[in-house]
């Protein structure tokens, strides 16, 4: 159950989105992010739809991954649709004859809403599918590099979130195993009311915590008994490099996304 | 009380590119009051085996049954089955979690719904049962040393009262004097109780010592499965598939073979020790009669 979580993955196969460097894609999704929430007209969005598929197409993951990744959202996604569709003002819009308090602004902006947070999933599914979340957390340093100088800790950030990453895993098979171990104790998560259930993940949570507290400390003895004393100075056995592909890829995207821009201001 | 196990397999993840069979095809039959070991590579599929016995997992095919009962089941005969079956996992001072070490031991019986009296009878008896003084029952379980903590969580299910109390590697990370006091309180319960035992382990010191009948897992299958001798006379083959015998038994098979007149079925240093004085006995008699 808690093992079927697949956001955030790293599907490790080969293509063109997974050859390009990290540093490329994070741009071009933050490019996109923008980009889909500047979107005005049907015309646009159906250009950010087909370039979405693109994407999907190009990674080379199957299309059945992106669907598993997008059912936690699907709650968020009806919720507020539904919230959108009642509470926007504006005319009238009559179901079957009645009017049910919906409006046809609200419709419209319930469409766009979901259309929007669906391309923003598969998009997000596309970055971390293709990358590793080290390539992914290195590209990040690289990208916040400049900030260094004012003082920024980008190196530190980088590495906390890396090892937030990595130990991802790691807590979820713990929490999988205390699970049992409590249900083997007759305990159970799953009934009772709320406030009992509640109560319930106490056996759960304390363990958790205490055995995170010990890997993150046996982990800072660890790193630092080889001497990690952060990013100063450090080199890396695999660096990034911004290549020919990427200059390609990175141009292809910014035609596509240049485009919807100008289909929005001449529509 | 008996368990049986009829073409029992589980796979892990399937129809993801991760897939794997842990358990394939797997029968067993254990009986009232057996002491069993379960032996096998990290990986041959001993702790899903276990985790089948109590219904934390459920076969993909194939059937658990615990004294005629299915373990695929729910509600309340599901919360039976794990009050009959008590499950030790791996490292299991690490799910303590109570302010003291008495609430912790409590928290099994006060969830099959036990009178404030029984459960006090039950904790006191349990903390006896592994060895526990009771002035230890009022501190913190986090204060205890590594040893005393599973003893703590040991007795959090031996409160339970199961009739098959299975362990999965009790004296995993312990000192060589913690795992001879683990070892040896867990003989004792099974000496005193009427309490089926299933240890799970990789040390063939360890189960030569305590069981009657070895269970040996590989790659998901049964390996071998009769007592103790049975199943250690065939150590060349266990030896193929990562394993080995006692060395008590490695050095005594190798004496024999440098010409030692002694019996080479030795398993455990207390049997080693008379065997060995026995024939120094035979070899000194000879000598006077010579």
């Amino acid at each position: 159950m808690l093992k079927d979580i697949t956001l955030g993955q790293y599907f490790p196969i080969e293509s063109f989105l997974h050859k390009l460097d990290p540093r490329t894609k994070i741009l071009i999704f933050i490019l996109d992010i923008v980009i889909i929430f500047m979107a005005q007209t049907a015309v646009s969005y159906a250009v950010l739809i087909g370039f979405t598929f693109l994407l999907m197409l190009i990674s080379r993951v199957p299309v059945k991954m992106y669907i598993k990744g997008l059912k936690p959202i699907l709650y968020i996604i009806i919720f507020t649709a539904i919230l959108n569709l009642f509470l926007t003002d504006g005319r009238d819009l009559p179901v079957f004859g009645y009017s049910i308090g919906i409006t046809v602004e609200g419709a419209i902006v319930a469409v766009k809403m979901a259309v929007r947070l669906v391309l923003l999933i598969i998009a997000s599914s596309a970055l971390t599918y293709t990358t590793s979340p080290m390539a992914l957390t290195d590209g990040i340093e690289k990208l916040l590099k400049p900030l260094s100088r004012i003082g920024f800790p980008s190196h530190e950030l980088a590495m906390m979130m890396s090892i937030a990453i990595k130990f991802v895993p790691t807590l979820i098979e713990e929490t999988d195993k205390i699970i049992k171990a409590q249900k083997a104790r007759g305990a159970s998560f799953d009934t009772g009311s709320i406030f009992k259930r509640a109560k319930a993940l106490i056996p759960m949570l304390v363990p958790l915590f205490i055995s995170a507290f010990r890997r993150a400390d046996d982990l800072a003895i660890a790193m630092e008994s080889r001497c990690y004393t952060g990013g100063d100075g450090r080199t890396r056995l695999r660096e990034i490099k911004f290549t020919r592909t990427d200059l390609i890829g990175a141009l292809a995207f910014l035609v596509i996304f240049a485009g919807v821009i100008a289909i929005d201001i001449v529509f | 009380m008996a368990i049986k196990i009829e073409n029992l397999d589980y796979i892990y993840m399937p129809g993801s590119p991760f897939e794997k069979k842990a358990l394939d095809n797997i029968n067993l039959q254990i009986d009232d009051g057996e002491f069993v070991g379960l032996i096998g590579h990290t990986g041959s599929g001993k702790s899903t085996l276990v985790q089948h016995l109590n219904g934390l997992l459920k076969p993909h095919s194939g059937n658990v049954i615990i004294n005629g009962y299915s373990t695929d089941t729910k509600g309340e005969e599901l919360k039976r089955l794990r009050c009959d079956v008590g499950l030790v996992f791996q490292y299991p001072e690490h799910q303590l979690f109570e302010e003291t070490v008495y609430k912790d031991i409590a928290f099994g019986p006060q969830n099959l719904g036990l009178s404030k009296e029984e459960i006090d009878v039950r904790v006191r008896d349990a903390a006896r049962c592994v060895g526990l003084p009771e002035d230890v029952l009022d501190k913190s379980p986090f204060d205890l040393s590594g040893g005393q903590k599973r003893r703590v969580a040991i007795a959090g299910v031996i409160s339970m009262r199961p009739n098959v109390l299975v362990l999965d590697e009790p004296t995993a990370g312990l000192d060589p004097a913690g795992r001879e006091a683990i070892l040896s309180q867990i003989k004792s319960i099974y000496d005193e109780g009427n309490m089926t035992v299933i240890l799970v382990s990789h040390s063939m010191e360890d189960v030569a010592r305590l069981v009657k009948r070895l269970i040996v897992m590989n790659e998901g299958k049964v390996f071998a499965d009769g007592t103790v001798e049975e199943v250690f006379s065939r150590g060349a083959e266990l030896r193929n598939i990562g394993l080995n015998v006692p060395q008590v038994n490695i050095l005594f098979d190798e004496l024999v073979s440098r010409g030692m007149d002694i019996n080479s079925n030795v398993y455990t240093v207390e049997a080693a020790k008379r065997e060995l004085l026995a024939y120094f006995e035979k070899v000194k008699e000879g000598k006077e009669n010579a």
